[in-house]
């Protein structure tokens, strides 16, 4: 008896599993950009690896059921199938050929930026985000750590002339032009951080010292929500931003209302305020 | 299956029967053994309490105090775990501050991983089976495998003082990535983060005097007989776990030295010229990132210094317990070694995001599913060890059974995260903390569980209480299935983890809210049964049903010692001579059941054995 209440309750876990898959509330919010491809890698990986989840468990069951201890059975004595084991082995190579595969293709377009990109530096620190986009020169300045100061927050290097008409968004929110590629330059001030907006699916950690990359087009307006996906200290959950897709006319709107480096520092000088260098939470 | 098999065994057996009909009395050409290599170990005899029980050198008790001493570390994280649920399911009641959150989880994560789970493998069943396994008196070095616990138990008192510390315990997550950790925006950036790279430097010193004790043991000291090849898989579990962390702890130690010296005098290995707190610090030009390869160098082998002994204990208790050779013997052996070998090329898998080169991704997301391909192979031996076998339903083989389920399950989602476009959307969810959960938390813990229950009787000469353990089992293994696999799906919907606080967000379409309170209480029934299996080991310890000897009807040599528990020195007078693997259960033409390694092959002339 209890070796057939043990299988129901092995098949029972299957069942379950599939069904909360299925059926349970709980699912990705659909896809704002062209990573689309990594949600179709996502469900092939789950055809595959659900078949042999559901295999295994199904035939565990069955053996707990059909071989459980009876008194005049003898097991059978069978150390080494050869040929049972080679069929196993290149059928499970060919699943991880099947993953793998589209899955690299996917990465290859994620680490390929297209030549035209928007490049859009996002900077992280302790614990919010700003952002800094290209003048008309379509060049962003070059910056350093031991430039930044209460008057030039980004660091920017004042000998640098291709940094003076740089945008300059210290405000929080980014906006994005939909169907326009973007290649976000991730730039931290501190410590590890991680720009991540989950419609988007991209991510990639901040690194201070480096500047780290990644690229998407957004394909749907919407306002979502920033969230730093690799810990940073105590404020980490509460290091958030919002991300705008708009139409074209909208966001040209919105660059419009930006503040340029050359006009920042002018201002920085005129009132002499001192700008807060590091926002705390507290 | 194929027929081959049949008519070797024939053969086989063919050319036993000519052997038997050669006069009986001696049988020089069939119960060959090879001679003594070496002579017999001299021991270290106790003569006071003092040197039995405490300062022992008896690998036995060294293992007892190493299981005692990491089961109360683990306890420890335990109820840190249900801290931090209690604050994920229910923020309202302000349990704990975000600092103290962070806190908990860094301890957590840090004494599950190190000073449970590597100490209760290696340094727990290694000293308890390694010399018993391999009919040896004891390790091949007892005053340093003495030393090695009282190491050990250092690293431990360290670790736990920072609790104690101006400031705390380091709240860096266990992963210690810098620069947050030695920079103020992190609790216990000072004292603590110190005290837990001291405490970790002082655990890889011990561990490496245990670890050679292992593998010398196992390479110098077996039995007559004892060829590598009838080893039991738990001994090739724990030999190449071994060989792993001796070539894994080096870059920890490494990585943890480094980052004192940034912490302490000012150097910057890791540290790039960054602002803290609104000051330029003074580091300039290190990186990030290479502690970060130190790590992860350290931190991939790490799974399988866990997982292998996991898998060979596993393979052990499917085939006592299922009365049945395991299936494809060198097979696995082959499989643990490639896994082992193997893992130490994957471990940027654990950094596709973290900022280094895109292009190191098409190389570790290959190998990684490579890996998969062995695991996979001891899976299908697992089960069809079980195919045609006659199962007994003993708590061990329970646990056994709960183990495949939930490693196929995190071993699975491992290739979600392994494949590297998968794993950008699900990194840094809880889809990864679930898959970790799973596969290096729940899985190798059923299979503590499973060789407690099972190896109890050989320390102390009682069964455990059956009754108790079932409840035991039920509730561990669907209580932790209910926790984690629903917690997959929290990181589908993009959940990030280390969160203190999870907000209802404008992202989430659907609030994950009741699904924390679902996994809290879960996890809290969960914790509540292990206190049943503790008073389950003191109450069997002292009045449990006494246990016939070798209970389980095993082959091994642990079993087979002429007293039970086994005394000091392990075999008596005469040590084992070994004739055969240990899986020779139901074989053709033998009268019972299971066939001991050291019968030989003259007194079951007829059973129909393949040559190991």
């Amino acid at each position: 008896m209890f070796p057939l209440i043990v299988a129901h309750i092995f098949v029972l876990i299957v069942i379950a599993s599939v069904a909360f898959h299925f059926w349970s509330p709980w699912w990705w919010t659909p896809v704002a950009s062209n990573w689309g491809g990594m949600d179709d890698t996502i469900l092939l990986t789950f055809w595959v690896t659900g078949v042999v989840f559901i295999a295994v468990c199904l035939f565990m069951a069955y053996c707990i059921w059909r071989y459980r201890y009876q008194k005049d059975r003898k097991a059978e004595y069978k150390p080494e199938d050869k040929k049972l084991e080679f069929h196993l082995t290149w059928l499970t190579t060919l699943g991880v050929i099947v993953m793998l595969a589209p899955g690299l293709v996917v990465w290859h377009k994620y680490v390929t930026v297209p030549e035209d990109a928007l490049n859009v530096e996002v900077v992280a620190y302790q614990w919010g985000w700003k952002y800094r986009l290209p003048g008309e020169d379509d060049i962003l300045g070059k910056t350093e750590i031991k430039f930044i100061n209460d008057e030039n927050p980004f660091g920017l290097n004042l000998k640098d002339p291709n940094g003076k008409d740089d945008i300059l968004v210290d405000s929080g929110d980014l906006h994005l032009q939909i169907d326009k590629p973007v290649k976000l330059l991730l730039r931290s001030l501190d410590v590890l951080h991680n720009f991540y907006v989950p419609q988007f699916r991209g991510k990639m950690d901040m690194v201070p010292g480096h500047v780290t990359y990644y690229w998407l087009t957004p394909i749907r307006t919407g306002d979502f929500e920033v969230l730093c996906a690799e810990f940073c200290g105590v404020g980490h959950y509460a290091m958030r931003g919002r991300v705008f897709v708009d139409e074209e006319k909208n966001y040209n709107q919105w660059l419009a209302q930006q503040i340029t480096f050359e006009k920042m520092l002018a201002q920085n000088k005129i009132d002499n305020k001192s700008l807060k260098l590091v926002k705390n939470i507290e | 299956m194929s027929d081959e098999f049949d008519k070797k065994i024939e053969a086989k057996a063919d050319t036993i029967v000519d052997a038997g009909s050669v006069p009986s009395g001696s049988a020089p050409g069939i119960d060959y053994v090879p001679a003594h290599e070496k002579p017999d170990q001299e021991l270290y005899h106790s003569h006071s309490w003092w040197t039995t029980y405490v300062f022992s050198q008896d690998a036995k008790y060294i293992g007892i105090q190493y299981a005692i001493t990491a089961i109360g570390t683990g306890l420890i994280g335990l109820v840190l775990s249900w801290m931090m649920r209690l604050q994920l399911a229910f923020p309202g009641l302000g349990i704990l501050e975000p600092s103290a959150y962070y806190q908990f989880i860094t301890m957590h994560g840090m004494i599950m991983v190190i000073y449970l789970l590597t100490a209760l493998f290696l340094g727990g069943f290694g000293n308890l089976l390694i010399p018993l396994m391999c009919g040896a008196r004891d390790m091949a070095f007892p005053y340093l495998n003495m030393v090695s616990y009282w190491a050990f138990l250092l690293a431990v008192l360290i670790l736990l003082s920072s609790f104690f510390v101006p400031g705390g315990p380091t709240g860096a997550g266990w992963t210690l990535y810098p620069p947050q950790a030695i920079t103020s925006g992190t609790p216990g950036s000072s004292a603590g983060i110190v005290l837990m790279l001291i405490s970790l430097c002082v655990f890889v010193a011990g561990f490496t005097m245990g670890g050679l004790n292992y593998i010398i043991t196992m390479l110098q000291s077996r039995a007559r007989g004892m060829t590598l090849m009838r080893l039991p898989l738990t001994c090739w579990g724990i030999f190449t776990a071994t060989v792993l962390a001796l070539l894994a702890f080096p870059a920890l130690l490494v990585g943890c030295i480094m980052m004192t010296l940034d912490n302490l005098l000012g150097t910057s290995f890791f540290m790039p010229a960054m602002i803290s707190m609104g000051e330029k610090l003074s580091y300039d030009g290190g990186s990030p990132l290479l502690f970060q390869h130190l790590f992860w160098f350290f931190g991939h082998p790490e799974v399988y210094i866990i997982a292998l002994p996991a898998f060979g204990i596993i393979s052990d208790l499917i085939s006592v317990h299922a009365r049945k050779n395991i299936f494809g013997y060198r097979m696995m052996v082959w499989a643990i070694v490639g896994i082992g070998a193997l893992s130490f090329f994957v471990w940027a898998h654990h950094m596709y995001v973290s900022g280094m080169t895109p292009w190191f991704g098409y190389f570790f997301a290959t190998t990684t599913l490579i890996i998969a391909v062995p695991t996979a192979i001891k899976v299908y031996n697992w089960v069809l060890t079980l195919w045609r076998g006659n199962i007994h339903l003993t708590l061990p083989m329970l646990f056994a059974l709960a183990f495949i389920v939930t490693f196929v399950n995190g071993g699975l989602t491992g290739i979600f995260l392994g494949n590297v476009t998968v794993d950008v959307p699900l990194s840094d969810t809880y889809f990864v903390v679930a898959h970790f959960h799973m596969v290096m938390g729940i899985a190798p813990i059923l299979v503590v569980f499973g060789a407690i229950y099972h190896w109890f009787p050989l320390i102390t000469g009682r069964m455990l209480h059956e009754g108790i353990g079932r409840i035991h089992f039920w509730v561990t293994f669907l209580g932790s299935y209910a926790i984690y696999f629903p917690m997959h799906y929290q990181g589908f919907v993009g959940v990030p983890r280390r969160y203190f606080e999870i907000y209802d967000s404008p992202y989430i379409t659907t609030s994950t809210l009741h699904l924390n309170v679902f996994i809290t209480i879960a996890a809290l029934i969960v914790g509540a049964a292990q206190l049943l299996f503790l008073f389950n080991l003191i109450y069997s310890a002292r009045a449990g049903e006494k246990a016939e000897k070798n209970p389980w009807k095993a082959n091994s040599l642990e079993w087979l010692t002429p007293e039970m528990p086994p005394g000091h020195g392990n075999f008596g007078k005469e040590l084992p001579v070994v004739y055969r693997w240990a899986y020779d259960f139901n074989v053709p033409g033998a009268d019972k059941d299971y066939i001991p390694q050291t019968v030989p092959p003259s007194e079951v002339r007829y059973a129909k054995v393949e040559k190991t």
